[in-house]
């Protein structure tokens, strides 16, 4: 197996809150892992830590090889990362967005315009991409945020709920996308999302968090075999993440 | 360096299309243009009948019209175009969610605030530089003088000095904007501190005086007592950048002052020989004169771009 993400006892404390506990996975190339949990299970400092945005407490992580703490620039070379609610500057156009983001990975001005509105096509906005970003839709600046990841030709994206707020169609559309990400280009695909029939439809293998620990993680066929004791076909991953969710959460 | 040569592309970018540089630009010419007029008209009145006048062109910066003159309107209103240029640098990026995007790009963290650092720099330079050529064209028309070389060389360390004054400020402006989240709460905080150093220092300075070496009672008369005290005083108002700016510019401007030390400070030849003599400063010895000041200036700028630099380094960027 090519492993392209992996963490080892990778933690992350802020004060005496432990947001990540001890996470250890591990992610193979051209995979769609889908990363569960509820909200503050520590899903988005996962994402942090592995591009090096935010600095592990402890423990140690690897992207595409590299470290992303000590080898930050390289692995955001590799990386796309689409942050739940992106947010882009609301006065420039689609493609002048794009341009700025692409000139900051070192695209060379002569490629910019081709490799802008092949992304534009990508993901159906090209006809908008002359609008002012200030007046897209929450569907439209979704896929606009795909559009500047593709751009970059990364090998691994991440994506922060990439499906949360859009119209059914929208997200469709999107998932549609993100399996595209992964059949057609090989990328892997790390993403999170709290509509789990999606997750389900797409994924490879899933992760479940839970008050930052993982509690579960492989192909969603083992899942159910070991918590519901079904085969296939016969569950939905709703049933698996509440169960392990009425498990961890003692609480609830 | 190429990151920082894109961030400072796309924010030179931004500010020329900014309403409100537009809006700083014409308030700015505007004065400007007013204060010199008047002040040049008035010059050519005062001046009939002189043969030789000397350094007339620096005059319409320093002489005081109607109002104030232009040292005195940049150094007390340079602090705004600083802060108004620099105060959402980052809050604003934070609220409309881009800085998390930003940083996820592969450019060196630095490359985000260096580039936004000198694309304001480079605005101030620009502004800066065009009032005093528009000065200078106004000066021609209302006076029919030319400016002399030596008036050309103090103009242009005053330049220097006022970019480097205004720089402070937006050093400043950046720095509350890492600090604080709300795009008003730093714009306010920065406000508040031009304030202090505006208007309280001078009376924080004196303060400051009487508690560190205070003229003791029944000794006012006592000159080493007073120049203590004075002293304790100048060193203290040398910590606001207003008072090293308002300084440095009164005597790279002014040929015939020699000395930035209050009268009470000196000895009493010097005194004499101030006022005996009245010849002009070369430019060299002016400029070494306030060369303590923009060291200063350039100090304090340089402190607080570092202090920026450390607190948006280690800071957690969110995405929410």
């Amino acid at each position: 197996m090519d492993t392209v993400i992996e963490t080892h006892d990778l933690s992350k404390r802020y004060g005496n809150q432990t947001a990540v506990d001890r996470l250890n996975l591990q992610v193979a190339r051209g995979e769609i892992f889908g990363f569960l949990g509820p909200n503050g299970a520590g899903k988005t400092t996962t994402f942090l830590m592995l591009l090096g945005l935010s600095e592990p407490t402890a423990g140690s992580a690897r992207v595409c090889g590299f470290d992303p703490t000590r080898e930050a620039l390289k692995v955001k070379r590799v990386v796309g990362y689409l942050p739940e609610n992106v947010g882009f500057y609301d006065d420039m156009t689609a493609s002048d967005n794009l341009r700025f983001v692409a000139r900051l990975n070192g695209i060379r001005d002569g490629a910019l315009t081709g490799k802008i509105n092949e992304a534009l096509d990508r993901v159906g906005l090209l006809a908008e991409g002359r609008k002012r970003v200030g007046a897209y839709s929450r569907g439209m600046r979704q896929r606009l945020g795909i559009a500047e990841v593709l751009m970059k030709d990364p090998r691994v994206v991440f994506l922060d709920e990439p499906t949360l707020g859009l119209d059914p169609d929208g997200t469709q559309r999107m998932l549609e996308m993100v399996r595209g990400l992964s059949r057609e280009r090989g990328i892997t695909v790390f993403f999170s999302s709290h509509q789990l029939d999606q997750v389900q439809r797409i994924s490879d293998r899933v992760g479940i968090m839970l008050q930052g620990n993982l509690v579960g993680i492989g192909p969603m066929d083992d899942l159910a075999k070991r918590k519901l004791g079904v085969d296939q076909a016969q569950y939905t991953l709703e049933e698996i993440y509440m169960k392990y969710f009425q498990e961890g959460v003692p609480a609830a | 360096m190429h990151g920082l040569l894109v961030m400072y592309r796309k924010e030179l970018e931004d500010h020329f299309s900014s309403t409100r540089f537009i809006l700083l630009l014409t308030v700015i010419l505007m004065v400007s243009l007013v204060t010199t007029y008047m002040v040049g008209t008035g010059l050519r009145k005062e001046l009939e009948g002189f043969a030789k006048p000397s350094m007339v062109f620096l005059l319409l910066f320093t002489s005081t019209g109607a109002l104030f003159s232009l040292v005195q309107f940049i150094a007390f209103f340079g602090p705004l175009i600083g802060l108004i240029l620099g105060f959402d640098a980052i809050s604003r990026e934070r609220a409309s969610r881009t800085l998390s995007k930003l940083l996820s790009q592969p450019i060196y963290r630095d490359a985000v605030i260096n580039g936004k650092f000198l694309a304001g720099l480079t605005i101030i330079g620009l502004m800066q530089l065009s009032i005093a050529l528009l000065i200078s064209g106004m000066g021609l028309w209302v006076l029919g003088v030319v400016p002399g070389w030596e008036e050309v060389g103090r103009l242009l360390v005053y330049l220097v000095v006022s970019i480097v004054y205004i720089g402070f400020w937006l050093a400043v402006s950046i720095l509350f904007s890492i600090l604080f989240r709300g795009m008003a709460t730093s714009a306010l905080a920065a406000l508040a501190l031009w304030i202090f150093l505006a208007f309280f220092m001078a009376l924080g300075s004196s303060l400051a005086a009487d508690v560190i070496s205070p003229i003791p009672p029944g000794q006012s008369s006592d000159p080493s007592a007073i120049i203590r005290y004075e002293r304790t005083r100048e060193v203290v108002s040398s910590f606001s950048p207003i008072m090293l700016y308002s300084q440095a510019t009164a005597t790279i401007l002014d040929p015939t002052r020699n000395t930035t030390r209050s009268l009470i400070l000196m000895g009493p030849m010097e005194r004499l020989s101030l006022s005996r003599f009245q010849n002009p400063l070369p430019l060299g010895q002016s400029a070494l004169i306030v060369m303590p000041h923009l060291v200063s200036l350039m100090a304090i700028t340089i402190l607080c771009f570092a202090i920026c630099y450390a607190c948006f380094m280690r800071q957690e960027i969110r995405s929410t």
